[in-house]
């Protein structure tokens, strides 16, 4: 076999190692705890929250802190009082299991509750 | 269309464009509420902290005991510390301050990241979200209506009400006019808890109780000389 050959090889599984490391090392994906109130319906279809939750949040904080909006009306003409810890967290209020979970294992550390509370949990969770 | 009809056509539309200064104007005009507070000078009396406590209770603002960290929305100060410049309409006891959601607030254009701003019913208001807290808002309040967190306010709050969040380390905060209580219809947590001296209306409103008052009473605002324009009245 000539050198040049053996160095590409070599070459090729350096670079394949991230992603056999990261194919080993995923884990199994969380599963996340539904709301303990039973509730079946999100504001959005739950497929479209899994991807765009942070997307709706953000639209809700601007619409509400911005334009004092108090009301959205989702894609299927259900209207929602804004309000992050009132309505999202009113049914998920298992933080731990729902939001923690997935931002846990994703290693994502999103500031909500530097302000925001967990009803009937008050104070830093 | 000849060169010369066409420089005519442009110097008449040149009438016709709406510059946004109109813009501003027509949006100043425009429908709705301007809240405004009238606060009795003579009804506050000494040792009372009923508005204080329900203002800073509903919203999770820290008791911090040292004086340079203190944080407050609504206070009590002398009427000299307050009015520097007005004759002395009360002399001892104590007098109410808050944020006198200014209709030119010079908090507003100082702010780089525009986490402050004054919404249409001329709440000068705060977007916690935004503030990066470089305090140049509160170096610009004439009326020190602002406090910085200098620290995690969370330890300094007897029982965190989970109805309006917290503040983090970081961030500039100050009075809303409880724009999350007239959003449901509800009144200021101060006026509503002080059941002598304070009052909260539209100022647009013939009929509310801040014009009856205001059309019968004397007023004054604190350093008006300054051109804020003041949406706190005190009643003399």
């Amino acid at each position: 076999m000539r050198p040049a050959v053996i160095i590409i090889v070599i070459a090729l599984l350096i670079l394949a190692l991230p992603f056999v490391y990261g194919r080993i090392s995923r884990g199994t994906a969380p599963v996340l705890a539904p709301p303990p109130g039973g509730e079946k319906e999100c504001v959005e279809p739950v497929e479209y929250m899994r991807k765009h939750h942070v997307d709706v949040l953000k639209e809700w904080r601007d619409a509400r802190v911005r334009d004092g909006a108090t009301t959205y009306i989702s894609s299927t003409g259900k209207s929602y009082t804004i309000g992050f810890t009132s309505t999202c967290l009113g049914c998920h209020s298992n933080k731990a299991d729902f939001c923690d979970r997935c931002h846990n294992y994703l290693r994502v550390e999103p500031g909500c509750f530097d302000c925001h509370v967990v009803p009937g949990k008050g104070g830093r969770q | 269309m000849t060169r010369r009809e066409f420089l005519r056509a442009l110097a008449l539309a040149g009438f016709a464009v709406v510059t946004p200064a109109d813009i501003l104007k027509a949006a100043a005009k425009a429908p709705g509420p301007k809240w405004a507070m009238t606060i009795d000078l003579s009804a506050c009396s000494d040792g009372c902290t009923d508005c204080i406590s329900a203002c800073h209770t509903i919203h999770n603002v820290p008791d911090i005991p040292d004086p340079k960290r203190k944080i407050r929305w609504i206070w009590t100060s002398s009427f000299h510390d307050l009015f520097p410049d007005a004759p002395d309409y009360r002399s001892g006891g104590p007098v109410l301050a808050l944020c006198n959601h200014c209709e030119e607030p010079p908090c507003v254009p100082v702010c780089p990241v525009k986490a402050t701003f004054r919404r249409k019913d001329g709440i000068v208001m705060m977007d916690y979200h935004r503030c990066i807290g470089c305090r140049y808002c509160v170096a610009a309040c004439p009326y020190g209506a602002r406090s910085f967190n200098w620290q995690d306010p969370r330890p300094f709050i007897g029982k965190i009400d989970p109805g309006y969040p917290t503040r983090t380390k970081g961030v500039v905060e100050k009075c809303n006019f409880c724009e999350e209580r007239l959003a449901k219809g509800l009144m200021p947590a101060c006026v509503e808890a002080c059941k002598k001296g304070l009052a909260f209306g539209d100022l647009s409103d013939e009929r509310s109780q801040v014009r009856r008052l205001l059309s019968s009473r004397h007023a004054i605002r604190r350093k008006a000389y300054l051109g804020t324009k003041p949406k706190v009245f005190y009643l003399v």
